[in-house]
């Protein structure tokens, strides 16, 4: 299976009623499926960082970028090359475990460092932290045991440390 | 100094030189109306919401000034959408402001609520809703410097009763602490220097060069710097419906209108031109026809204050973001510069003689009527050009008389054409003209209108009695929707299916005269100059003129919509002289 070509969109808007709204409806609007999406205060108080992922060719993703800037509330927006960025994701799962089969999927999550969250009488709830291709891995070889509920939590990234992100605008220096 | 929400609101916009509103009180905006009473803007009370944001947007357009709208909650707002769309459309500034539930009821479906910033997050440039009475003079601040700076547009602020109702501190932000409250608003205006130096070039450059011009001219009051980069450079220009009167018709170097309905000769010009230097227009499919063969064999340098514009539709060569007129001004000094460094613009001698060439050629036209004949509506309109007192602002509606109304008339000034082009609103002129007007009370203002136009917002000629705001409107009368029309004739075999409405109903006259306004009805060519001249004469009322002419007459030339541009429909009498379009 070909994974989708993605692009990670990390914007910093400010903490207000509405923001994620804004965001959400822009997409919406200009035809643009979000495939993924985290919102949670950042660094600076009054300040919230959407992570974004899409999955769209370069020139209109150009546009879509253009497009959040010119919303009141968007301050920054990076563009994050998957290469040189840091990505997580959380993943809750409550899978069926037996007696036959409980001690597999332990097995399994130990060999992907997961944790056992909770236990009971024919489930476990798993959990896994990681890049979000582990957790597409991990998730393929749960379901054969009978996947109950699952959550993702969409995906977070960062660049990484030292290295330039692939390109990063703040208002008034594009174009 | 202790205000209540709704004292501080009026305070504001006094404040920030509001000299008149127009809206409708209701409800949960009455808290804003008390106040209003004492305080020195005037209030146009308007007969349906629409009317006051159209008002605002015809005010807006002829003044450079934002227009200003205040209506109530719930129907209210959702009526004033159509003007908000319009406005954001077009970029026009404007600041709306609606009642809101009171905040403990907001989310319990109240009487008259409304999800209002949800319904125009869409269609407005920034919304608000005001959650304290504290805020209300930095959001006020807000809304006017987001309405007119960067690409200017509409901004509505939302205001809950009980924060109208509830009392604050007095206080007025700086400039600075607007801008510092908005840390994710930075619009651009100056260009990128190396930008503005390739852009230069690229002029001097090319052989076939023409100024694409667009409403971002006028909205950055760029028309007497457009004039010296076109007069340095003896380059064409083309104004779109938006930038009409942003360069004299009279002017040798005009070309008219491209697109759609344009002339030949600015459509064929951009088909055939090697540069286009695109300022402040957007590549609007009215325009390009269909994208992948416009223009092709030309360079793009694009000036647009928003960076979104920016390879939208066409990708351009040298992109510029700034605002028109700063940016114009570089450019200007830049070729200066270089034709001073002993740089020669290539000579553009033989293009300047094809394009005469196709304006000999490929005049607008029409049939005169045969004696006995319906009258004709671009007759109609050559008469109410000719005789119209100097200076006259011409409003629009949407459709056949629009473009008839761009096509026919002759702009010499920015700033006196006002309609409705993004959005292409019908029942946007009278309202817009009525805006116009009061902001310039002094001008003669004629709208032109379609008898299916008028009838969308006809009542607001009843404000304008009643307010005293002499416009003057001219119906086209055909007693059809006369766009929908020409596309059934052209494109759907003469199938006409609901586009008739009716010779009889209403009765125009008696209409306009139950409304307060002076009623003419026009039947024949020779009663078309006398009731025009009678019209004008009229300044203490409005005036209608139903001008019953023929339904036959089809807006020429046309490109059909999804068409190239080099597949425009001629009139008819001069479609043998395709072959000189080359």
């Amino acid at each position: 299976m070909s994974r989708p070509q993605h692009h990670i969109l990390s914007v910093l808007v400010e903490n207000r009623p509405g923001v994620l709204a804004r965001v959400a409806s822009l997409f919406a609007r200009r035809g643009f499926n979000i495939f993924s999406l985290a919102v949670a205060p950042a660094e600076d108080e009054g300040m919230s960082r959407i992570t974004i992922v899409v999955d769209v060719e370069r020139t209109p993703l150009e546009q879509i970028v253009k497009q959040l800037f010119k919303l009141v509330d968007v301050i920054k927006i990076s563009e994050l090359d998957p290469r040189q960025s840091v990505e997580r994701e959380l993943l809750l799962a409550t899978v069926r475990a037996d007696a036959s089969s409980r001690g597999q999927v332990v097995e399994l999550v130990q060999i992907f460092e997961g944790k056992i969250v909770a236990v009971g009488q024919d489930s476990v709830m798993v959990s896994l932290e990681g890049h979000p291709d582990k957790l597409d891995d991990f998730e393929d070889l749960l379901r054969p045991f009978g996947m109950v509920e699952l959550q993702r939590t969409g995906r977070v990234a960062l660049p990484k440390l030292g290295r330039d992100v692939r390109s990063s605008a703040v208002k008034g220096n594009i174009g | 100094m202790k205000l209540t929400g709704a004292q501080a609101l009026i305070k504001a916009l006094e404040l920030e030189n509001v000299e008149v509103m127009f809206g409708l009180p209701g409800g949960c905006i009455l808290p804003a109306y008390d106040p209003l009473l004492d305080s020195s803007i005037r209030h146009v009370l308007v007969r349906h919401e629409q009317g006051a944001g159209h008002m605002a947007e015809g005010y807006a357009h002829v003044t450079g000034r934002p227009g200003v709208a205040m209506v109530t909650s719930g129907p209210a707002a959702t009526n004033m959408v159509t003007p908000l769309c319009d406005a954001f459309m077009d970029s026009i500034p404007m600041v709306c402001i609606t009642g809101q539930v009171p905040t403990g009821a907001i989310g319990t479906d109240a009487f008259q609520e409304c999800d209002t910033v949800g319904i125009t997050r869409s269609v407005t440039k920034h919304n608000e809703l005001v959650m304290r009475a504290e805020d209300i003079p930095l959001v006020v601040r807000q809304a006017f410097y987001i309405a007119t700076t960067g690409r200017p547009g509409p901004v509505l602020i939302d205001v809950p009763k009980d924060v109208l109702q509830n009392s604050m501190e007095w206080y007025w932000p700086t400039d600075a602490e607007v801008v510092e409250s908005l840390p994710g608003y930075r619009p651009t205006t100056k260009g990128h220097p190396k930008m503005i130096k390739e852009a230069a070039r690229l002029i001097l450059e090319s052989e076939r060069p023409v100024l694409y011009v667009g409403g971002g001219i006028l909205k950055a009051r760029a028309a007497d710097v457009l004039r010296e980069l076109a007069e340095l450079t003896q380059i064409p220009v083309v104004t779109t419906l938006m930038a009409r009167g942003a360069f004299p018709d009279s002017h040798p170097l005009n070309l008219g209108m491209p697109g759609m309905h344009g002339t030949a000769t600015a459509t064929t010009a951009l088909q055939k031109s090697d540069l286009l230097i695109t300022l402040g227009a957007r590549f609007d499919d009215r325009i390009t026809g269909k994208v992948s063969t416009f223009a092709p064999d030309a360079k793009i340098i694009h000036v647009d204050i928003d960076p979104a514009e920016q390879g939208k539709v066409r990708r351009p060569d040298v992109p510029i973001v700034g605002d028109c007129r700063v940016v114009i001004e570089e450019i200007v000094r830049a070729i200066k510069d270089l034709l001073a460094a002993g740089e020669h613009q290539v000579d553009i001698a033989q293009w300047r003689s094809r394009v005469s060439g196709w304006q000999e050629q490929f005049p607008l036209t029409y049939e005169q009527s045969e004696p006995g004949e319906a009258l004709k509506p671009q007759y109609c309109l050559e008469q109410l050009r000719d005789l119209a007192p100097e200076g006259t602002i011409l409003v629009a509606g949407v459709g056949q008389h629009q473009m008839w109304s761009s096509q026919y008339w002759k702009f010499e000034e920015p700033y006196t054409w006002v309609n409705s082009g993004g959005l292409g609103t019908m029942g946007f002129s009278v309202p817009a003209a009525i805006g116009a007007k009061v902001g310039h009370p002094d001008k003669t203002v004629w709208a032109i209108d379609g008898d299916g136009c008028f009838q969308m917002t006809a009542q607001e000629l009843v404000t304008a009695s009643v307010e005293r705001i002499p416009i003057k409107v001219a119906i086209l009368n055909n007693s059809y929707l006369g766009m929908v029309r020409q596309w059934q004739e052209m494109f759907y075999e003469e199938r006409y299916s609901e586009v008739y409405l009716s010779p009889e109903v209403p009765d125009f006259v008696k209409w306009a005269e139950a409304m307060g306004c002076v009623g003419i009805r026009v039947e024949s060519p020779e009663e078309v100059a006398p009731a025009i001249e009678k019209a004008n004469a009229i300044n203490d009322r409005p005036v209608v003129i139903d001008f019953r002419v023929d339904a036959r007459e089809k807006v020429f030339p046309m490109v059909p919509a999804g068409f190239s541009n080099d597949d425009l429909l001629l009139p008819p009498s001069q479609a043998e002289q395709r072959k000189f379009l080359a």
